[in-house]
């Protein structure tokens, strides 16, 4: 029973730091979905996210649900602005040059942080009351609910946008097939600029929901979520939207499992045990299909 | 009926590839004009040109007096062209529904969408029952007329068709054909690529033969098909 009980509670602990990946992983998977870029800034993104729902609390002082949709608004534009300036030159360029601009773009985000917030890691204001809830022996904090409720609407909106809007139609279209996508008169640079919007809001509101969890935030705070986001998006099949969500879930919770049972030094070991395992066993991931269209 | 597409010495580049060499092509308005020729001629660029895909080096191209080489892709369809592209790449993993509403994404008239949605269902009835289904399950018929129902939903006054006969059944070839031309006759002037020369010779009014980027005959679609030339090359004899 002893051990149920604490299985039980590792899972809950793992469902609310997944949530957490599966917000960043997102943004991976709709990037890599329109350009096929691995947009290894994406880490870096939610760090800011993080710093500007610190300002907004501490600086302006709002609670908490205002500071972060301001953080997804500003953070949201600061990914298109990445786009335009970074990626859209290069369009037409080999890969490898987009990705290697990537890595720039993560190295001046973190460091442009570190010149203008100082490298000192930053205390996160207490935004929600320290209580916890009992559900029958198990017991779940108020900022587990918070992540858990915020990433939850979060989803339902971009399910919606993804599924019902004009504007997520022609995103999932240029997915697909980015020059027929063209054809249907889909501007395909400004669904890509949306989708940095997106993609980034999201990471900013991880950002922000891991500075009330942990309490602290510093401008390479993105660099180790960033991989394990990375790794969630391929586990559940990079470029399908279930597939981050589910992969970030899981990740989360073999995490917790691992850190509970095991040892917590182990936890990061995992995670990449778990990158190499799809890679070797199933590269396009739980979700990922081998068939398209017929010809 | 005056000249509707005026392609003036267009060169298309692939890289350091010249793969269309100084073409010119008209389509007047009403017609059904088909391009013919080997694989690797260039048909394929040379609608990809029009709709902006591709951009020529030189030359010019005017739709309904408009310049439209240079224009991006998605601003060409809103000027009255779409594209049924070759291999007809529908959105395999989105409903036929969605794919059809994605046809008319430049449009903001409800009920015109509806109304020309409903044509499409007239003229294509097995797409109606499958209106949920996912497009990549369709088969590959079907899918040729999805292609072509979403080509239609923009409500295109010159309508691209590149290969709807590849692959297909010589019966559903033959349907297919059928329906160009009655898309035609209600209104619709076509600009047809084919390699099953003899049926796209059969419904055109004019014809253009390109080889290896060039054309190298052009005339009345009869008598190409009469030609001994056309015959030789084209048509097995
Ligand atoms: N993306 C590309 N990059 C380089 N060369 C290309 C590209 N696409 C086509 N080509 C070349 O341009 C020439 C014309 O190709 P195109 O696809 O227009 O021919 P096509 O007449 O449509 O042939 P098919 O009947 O086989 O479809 C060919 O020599 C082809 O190899
Ligand atoms: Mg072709």
């Amino acid at each position: 029973m002893d051990f149920l009980h604490q299985f039980v509670q590792q899972l809950i602990n793992g469902v609310s730091l997944g949530s957490i990946y599966a917000l960043i992983a997102l943004g991976y998977t709709m990037i890599y979905g329109i350009i096929k870029l691995i947009n290894f800034a994406h880490g870096d993104i939610y760090m800011v996210g993080a710093y500007i729902g610190f300002f907004a609390i501490t600086r302006a002082g709002l609670s908490i649900v205002p500071a972060l949709l301001i953080s997804m608004v500003v953070t949201g534009i600061l990914g298109m602005i990445v786009e335009r300036l970074a990626y859209k030159p290069l369009r037409h360029a080999p890969r490898i040059s987009v990705l290697i601009t990537a890595i720039g773009v993560s190295f001046f985000l973190e460091y442009a942080s570190m010149y203008f917030v100082s490298p000192t890691p930053r205390t996160f204001p207490e935004v929600i009351p320290s209580v916890a809830f009992n559900v029958g022996p198990f017991i779940v904090n108020g900022q587990q609910m918070l992540i858990m409720g915020i990433t939850l609407v979060l989803m339902l909106i971009l399910t919606y946008i993804v599924q019902k809007t004009k504007l997520g139609k022609a995103m999932r279209a240029a997915s697909f097939d980015v020059e027929t996508a063209q054809l249907m008169g889909i501007n395909a640079d400004r669904v890509i600029s949306f989708t940095f919007c997106i993609g980034s809001a999201l990471a900013a509101a991880a950002g922000v929901l891991v500075g009330v969890y942990y309490n602290s935030i510093d401008p390479l705070m993105g660099i180790m979520p960033g991989l394990k986001a990375f790794v969630a998006a391929v586990l559940g099949g990079i470029g399908i939207l279930p597939g981050a969500v589910a992969g970030g879930i899981i990740l989360g919770v073999i995490e917790a499992l691992v850190s509970g049972f095991i040892s917590s030094t182990f936890r990061d070991a995992a995670a990449f045990a778990i990158l190499i395992l799809v890679l070797l066993f199933k590269p396009s991931g739980i979700f990922g299909k081998n068939t398209r269209e017929k010809v | 009926m005056g000249t509707m597409l005026t392609i003036n010495d267009i060169n298309v580049f692939y890289g350091a590839i010249h793969a269309i060499k100084g073409v010119s092509l008209e389509v007047n308005e009403g017609e059904i004009v088909t391009l013919i020729g080997a694989n690797g001629a260039g048909k394929s660029t040379i609608l990809r040109t029009i709709s902006g895909l591709l951009k020529p080096k030189t030359g010019s191209i005017q739709f309904e007096g408009q310049e439209i080489a240079g224009m991006p892709a998605h601003e060409i369809v809103k000027t009255g062209i779409s594209q049924v592209p070759e291999g007809r790449r529908i959105f395999a993993e989105m409903s036929v529904l969605e794919n059809l509403e994605l046809g008319a994404f430049t449009r903001k008239d409800k009920d015109g969408i509806k109304a020309d949605m409903e044509l499409v269902f007239e003229r294509f009835p097995r797409l109606k029952e499958r209106i949920g289904q996912l497009a990549g399950t369709l088969s590959g018929g079907e899918q040729q007329m999805l292609a072509m129902g979403r080509a239609l939903m923009s409500r295109p006054r010159l309508l691209l068709l590149d290969e709807p006969s590849m692959g297909l059944a010589p019966l559903l070839i033959k349907e297919i054909f059928t329906i160009i031309q009655d898309i035609n006759k209600t209104g619709t002037t076509v600009l047809l690529v084919e390699q099953n020369a003899n049926m796209a010779l059969s419904i055109a009014h004019r014809a253009y033969v390109l080889e290896t980027g060039r054309i190298t005959l052009s005339g009345d679609a009869k008598e190409l098909a009469a030609s001994d030339e056309v015959r030789k090359a084209y048509l097995g004899g």
